[in-house]
């Protein structure tokens, strides 16, 4: 086993109250672990710590390199990340916006190789964008530009790809669209895929691993079903759930009333 | 909605072709009783080979290359370095208001200047143009410092608003010096008010090293400004470092900046509308949008600078009168035009 991605004490500060006390993780290459909390438990800023964009102390390893050390080009060949609320400039259509996920392999002061259209024009394919390829993306829906979003991080063509909520805008079906294509993706190419996700029962059937942040701790870590009980989630989210052990893993479903799914 | 995507050989061309335009009309147009004819031929005659009598006295010949052709060649310069840095400062700061002006970096380059001409350099001197720079840039800094430690979630509205302050302040203080030494009086009034007469080709000699090193840099970053234009984090994601990218381009464009306002005044207006009217006809792309701003700002500055030889002649306009006269209701167009999608 390969480790594509570990962190030893990984911790970070902002405004010098802590926001994460030590998170200790080891993601072997080609995995799919799912990072799951309650709002504000520190997911998206283990995610932005993990790809050197923030300050922090500790031990960070990722694709083999030092974040904190190597270069933002030698990270962004390495490491690609779709943020949760992308950013749309006015005036720039999907492609564009997609081209720019070739940046780090683009000489600093070129511009795109015959190579690097190849590379956009055939993810515009996997992800089915042909024909959004030449509109304004402010002009796309929600579920549109996230996968617009998700095809730049893939032109980067990364080893290991961090998502902050990638299908939080989808509605369930593109949900699963979305999530299928990563996972897909992942199979094939050895992809190691670190998803930041708010719907634990995704969570659990494309992550083989989950790993349960609370308030900048790890306190769980484990496969879906040791770290999905009924009595955790309350704990933490102080939800009131129903967890069914199905086939293709947990389900956790949301009860109207205490106890009323048993 | 897609976007139509105009040809960039056949967008480059035009405005091209329309710069060569202005430069001869700047060339043929003037009191001086030049004949447009005299002129054409005397400008055929300098070709290699080509050997025509133009008819144009010595005295005339002297206006005409020593007066004249300096001074639309400096014109050009100006118009197309304001155009290029406005383009970089919205780009960098991801605003589409960001522009000399509203930056302070005009102001703190007046600031300069001033006290560059009350030491005792004169107007043109090699003095003036690093004290203009260091001005420009010292505002610019402060500007961009004071943005950042405000914070908070409206970073490009903050950012204009400590350019205003930053831009009060320096022209309070030049103020200040202009009434201790109201022998410079005059003169930096009239630089004030933007004005492009020229002592032979000093003027031009003068400003062209730091423009010429000003656009080299900006033109390498022509993709990476495209990059910048998705935030920071995302910038730092796709392997840009933007801290060091804004301050390599605001340096550049503050350089080549401050070099043509100390030479040829405040000239407003041109920083913020050219762009804009580039942008909304040919897209947000950099690769194009900058040598097209490039362009067409000499050309619009050209044509303004004819306007302010002619429209009172022989009185001159400053040309600041005519580039805000113009600017202004073009600015206030583009505004409307765009319905909120600047």
């Amino acid at each position: 086993m390969t480790v594509a991605l570990s962190c030893r004490g990984l911790r970070v500060s902002r405004d010098r109250s802590p926001v994460l006390h030590g998170i200790d993780l080891t993601v072997p290459t080609g995995a799919w672990i799912s990072l799951v909390g309650p709002n504000g438990s520190g997911k998206t800023t283990l995610l932005h710590a993990l790809a050197g964009l923030i300050p922090s102390a500790g031990h960070v390893e990722i694709g083999g390199l030092s974040p904190r050390r190597a270069g933002r080009r030698k990270i962004a060949r390495t490491v690609a990340m779709m943020p949760q609320r992308p950013i749309v400039p006015e005036g720039v259509t999907a492609r564009e916006l997609i081209r720019l996920g070739r940046t780090p392999h683009i000489p600093r002061f070129g511009t795109e190789s015959p190579r690097d259209d190849e590379v956009v024009e055939h993810v515009i394919d996997r992800l089915g964008l042909r024909d959004l390829a030449s509109r304004t993306a402010t002009t796309l829906s929600g579920g549109e530009l996230q996968r617009v979003v998700l095809g730049r991080s893939l032109a980067q063509e990364p080893r290991v790809l961090l998502l902050d909520e990638p299908t939080s805008a989808l509605d369930i079906g593109h949900q699963q669209q979305v999530l299928d294509l990563v996972d897909s993706m992942r199979r094939e190419t050895g992809l190691t895929v670190v998803a930041a996700m708010h719907d634990l029962t995704s969570a659990a059937h494309y992550g083989e691993r989950l790993v349960l942040l609370d308030r900048g701790r790890l306190i769980a870590d484990g496969t879906p079903g040791e770290v999905l009980t009924v009595e955790r989630v309350a704990r933490v989210y102080g939800a009131r759930v129903e967890v069914l052990g199905r086939r293709d893993g947990p389900a956790v479903l949301p009860l109207r009333e205490p106890g009323a799914g048993t | 909605m897609t976007r139509p995507s105009p040809r960039p050989a056949l967008v480059l061309g035009g405005a091209t072709l329309l710069f060569l335009a202005a430069l001869l009309a700047g060339t043929l147009v003037g009191p001086a009783g030049l004949t447009p004819r005299g002129v054409l031929l005397d400008l055929l005659d300098q070709l290699p080979v080509v050997a025509v009598d133009s008819g144009l006295t010595p005295r005339q010949q002297v206006i005409l290359w020593e007066i004249r052709i300096p001074r639309v060649v400096l014109g050009g310069i100006v118009g197309a370095m304001l155009a290029l840095a406005g383009a970089t400062y919205q780009g960098v700061f991801r605003n589409p208001l960001a522009d000399p002006y509203l930056l302070g970096v005009s102001s703190g380059a007046g600031l300069g200047a001033t006290l560059a001409i009350v030491a005792g350099g004169a107007m043109g001197s090699g003095l003036v143009p690093p004290a203009a720079f260091a001005g420009g840039m010292i505002a610019v800094m402060a500007t961009y410092a004071l943005g950042q430690s405000v914070g908070g979630g409206r970073a490009e509205v903050v950012i204009i608003l400590a350019g205003v302050a930053v831009a009060a302040f320096a022209s309070a203080i030049q103020t200040f010096f202009m009434q201790r030494h109201d022998e410079t009086l005059r003169q930096v009034y009239s630089w004030m008010l933007g004005r492009l007469t020229t002592s032979g080709w000093s003027e031009v000699w003068t400003v062209l090293p730091y423009v010429v090193v000003s656009v080299g840099v900006i033109a390498l970053f022509r993709r990476t400004l495209d990059v910048m234009a998705v935030g920071d984090l995302e910038a730092s994601t796709l392997g840009v470092a933007p801290a060091r990218v804004r301050l390599v381009l605001i340096s550049a464009a503050t350089l080549g900046t401050a070099a043509v306002v100390s030479v040829s005044g405040l000239i407003g207006f041109v920083g913020i509308v050219i762009p804009h009217a580039v942008r909304l006809v040919i897209g947000p792309g950099h690769r194009l949008l900058l040598p097209l701003s490039l362009l067409v700002g000499a050309t619009f500055l050209i044509l303004a600078d004819i306007v302010a030889r002619t429209a009172m002649s022989p009185a001159e306009l400053p040309i600041g009168v005519v580039t805000a006269a113009i600017g202004a209701p073009f600015f206030l167009f583009v505004l409307r035009r765009s319905r909120g999608h600047i």
